[in-house]
């Protein structure tokens, strides 16, 4: 039988293994909400603060009057984009990342560990050399190497059931396969590329209002159909056999969650670029917080995943006195020793 | 036909597990099935589950096939409990017997108060009234199956399908679980089918038993008829004595001696 990690929620379960009081649903829907508060505040630090730093008051005039003052030229053409967009773009990875574990039953999978970040990009690349000037084609690009990345990852690791072990080496070896294919693409047509810096990178810098509304469509769409996946996700997390006799149409549900999760990481790529961990950690994150129920797994996955990439943002802006650490950089910097503590801790149960 | 196997054939690969089974399961009684390892009981189950599917035959339920089901609708008549399950490490007991009402979920909505009625009673008829606040990786094994059990009947169906429902359970929790099949079959007249490996559980608790060997069916009537010397011989190649327990008026047996090419049991 297949081992998940077990995850146990801070303070979750006392000595006689009952129920705490915080893993009640009146706990869980406050920490959600506390949650998406802290994520405002955070949105409100990002777009206040940087190199130049305004006030609230200041930030708010920049935002809603148009003048020819500092604050509307920084605030309203760079930090409040760039906070948007950022958001999303966590908000997306976050979601593909919680799905894509629930899809292959493993809670190592996320879209930057699998593949599905670089089977993406590969296809982005391939949209701008081949549609030079057709930028706004690079989702559509992105998301169709998302979907056909999991899709094969899948397909490869599957037999009667997905085994966690083969997902992950098939990922890492169609992820090198790819990053291979992205750097060849790279080095051989830089010119066709100069416009895309942020796919380049992993960096939101530069990210303007053009880039939030290439993706929007797609990340809305992508994050509404998460809405019909929660109580049937917990059924799909009994088995696919359990799954199936409780009247799930298991193999369907798990092309529309891959569907789902490719156009959520394919819209994030194609503005912030590979971006990894986010869809590791996040969903992990809102697993020790609020459990395993996916009810309470998505909204708690999406309040973090947008409190994160706006934070390591603004860390990566602020942290040096002159230009920036991209996010991508700091986000790996507090990933990865996250993830080999998650390898350390998990419980052979 | 209520519900039963039509001309079932199962391959894996190329290998034959069943041939041309066909077998009805009388309505409202419980039909164990038992046969050596390997012979395909638990494919069979799985026919019924979907997740095998035969080369040929088809599982049929009230005249029709299983097919010309929906799934959904399918959940609500025929509940089917895995021999292994894994559930998420931090569900308690009520959630887990509530996946049980599922199939009768209307898009977008919670749990109904008929819903959690349902629950209540189920709870409260398979004794996991203190439990249901617990998670289920706390429970023991016998805990945790009534738990599993609870939530297929949750389902309120017609038929219930377990693959070897004791298999990993000590023999207290064993009787415990058998008291509570026969129980539920008897108070909500379902018709149940199991998969058993303890002959003497299967002769006590089933009103009819079914050997599947050399791919197909051996034998089928009530255990009477089907716990023989001869037949178990025939069977599993060994030889055995049989005693009637007059309490629970069945026959059960002694194992004495297993015909074997390298090992020879017994005296």
């Amino acid at each position: 039988m297949q081992k998940n990690y077990v995850f146990r929620g801070l303070l979750y379960v006392n000595k006689n293994g009952m129920r705490c009081f915080n893993s009640s649903s009146t706990y869980k829907i406050t920490l959600i909400i506390v949650l998406f508060i802290l994520g405002f505040i955070a949105m409100i630090a990002s777009v206040c603060l940087g190199t130049m730093s305004f006030s609230v008051k200041e930030s708010l005039h920049g935002i809603f009057v148009n003048d020819d003052s500092a604050a509307r030229l920084i605030i309203w053409n760079v930090r409040l984009p760039r906070t948007l967009s950022g958001g999303l773009v966590g908000i997306c990875l976050a979601l593909s990342g919680c799905i894509l574990q629930g899809v292959m039953r493993n809670h190592l999978a996320s879209p930057s560990t699998i593949g599905v970040t670089s089977g993406a990009s590969f296809v982005g690349y391939l949209t701008l050399v081949a549609f030079p000037g057709y930028y706004h084609l690079l989702p559509i690009g992105s998301i169709t190497g998302g979907f056909f990345t999991t899709l094969g990852i899948y397909l490869l690791a599957y037999n009667k059931g997905v085994s966690p072990v083969k997902i992950i080496l098939s990922g890492m070896a169609v992820s090198t396969v790819f990053s291979a294919f992205n750097d060849m693409i790279r080095s051989f047509f830089p010119e066709k590329l100069a416009n895309a810096t942020g796919f380049l990178v992993g960096s939101l810098n530069g990210v303007a209002w053009k880039n939030l509304i290439m993706i929007l469509p797609y990340a809305l769409i992508g994050i509404l159909l998460c809405l019909f996946v929660p109580s049937k996700m917990n059924i799909l997390m009994l088995g696919d056999e359990m799954a199936n006799s409780l009247g799930v149409r298991t193999e369907s549900f798990r092309l529309f969650l891959i569907l789902v999760s490719s156009l959520l990481a394919g819209a994030a790529i194609s503005v912030a670029g590979l971006i990894n961990f986010v869809g590791l950690i996040v969903p992990h994150i809102a697993r020790l917080l609020v459990g395993s129920d996916y009810k309470y797994l998505l909204p708690a996955s999406i309040a973090l995943g947008y409190m994160l990439i706006i934070i390591c943002d603004l860390i990566g802006r602020i942290v040096l006195p002159v230009g920036e650490i991209s996010v991508s950089v700091v986000l790996s910097f507090v990933g990865a020793p996250f993830f080999l503590c998650l390898l350390r801790n998990k419980e052979a149960k | 036909m209520y519900f039963g196997f039509k001309d079932i054939s199962i391959n894996y690969g190329k290998r034959e597990i069943i041939k041309d089974v066909t077998i009805e399961f009388p309505k409202g009684k419980t039909t164990t099935i038992i046969g050596p390892n390997g012979s395909g009981k638990t494919s069979l189950l799985k026919v019924i589950s979907r997740a095998v599917t035969p080369v040929r035959g088809e599982v049929v339920f009230n005249g029709k096939p299983l097919k010309q089901y929906k799934l959904k609708e399918l959940a609500k008549k025929i509940a089917y409990l895995p021999q292994v399950h894994n559930s998420p490490s931090d569900i308690d007991v009520r959630t887990l017997v509530s996946y049980g009402r599922y199939p009768y979920k209307q898009f977008g909505r919670g749990l109904t108060r008929y819903d959690n009625d349902i629950i209540d009673n189920t709870i409260e008829i398979t004794g996991l009234k203190n439990l249901q606040n617990r998670l289920v990786e706390t429970l023991s094994g016998g805990e945790r199956q009534r738990a599993w059990i609870a939530m297929t009947i949750c389902q309120q169906p017609e038929v219930l399908v377990l693959d070897e429902p004791i298999t990993y359970l000590d023999i207290g929790f064993q009787l415990e679980v058998m008291e509570l099949i026969k129980k539920l079959g008897e108070e909500m007249q379902l018709t149940i089918i199991m998969v058993l490996h303890d002959i003497n559980f299967a002769s006590r608790y089933s009103h009819y038993l079914l050997s599947i060997k050399d791919k197909g069916v051996y034998s089928y009537g009530d255990p009477r008829k089907i716990i023989t010397s001869g037949k178990l011989e025939d069977i599993f190649g060994i030889q055995s004595q049989i005693f009637e327990d007059e309490k629970n008026n069945c026959p059960f047996i002694i194992p004495e001696k297993k015909r074997s090419k390298w090992l020879t049991l017994g005296n």
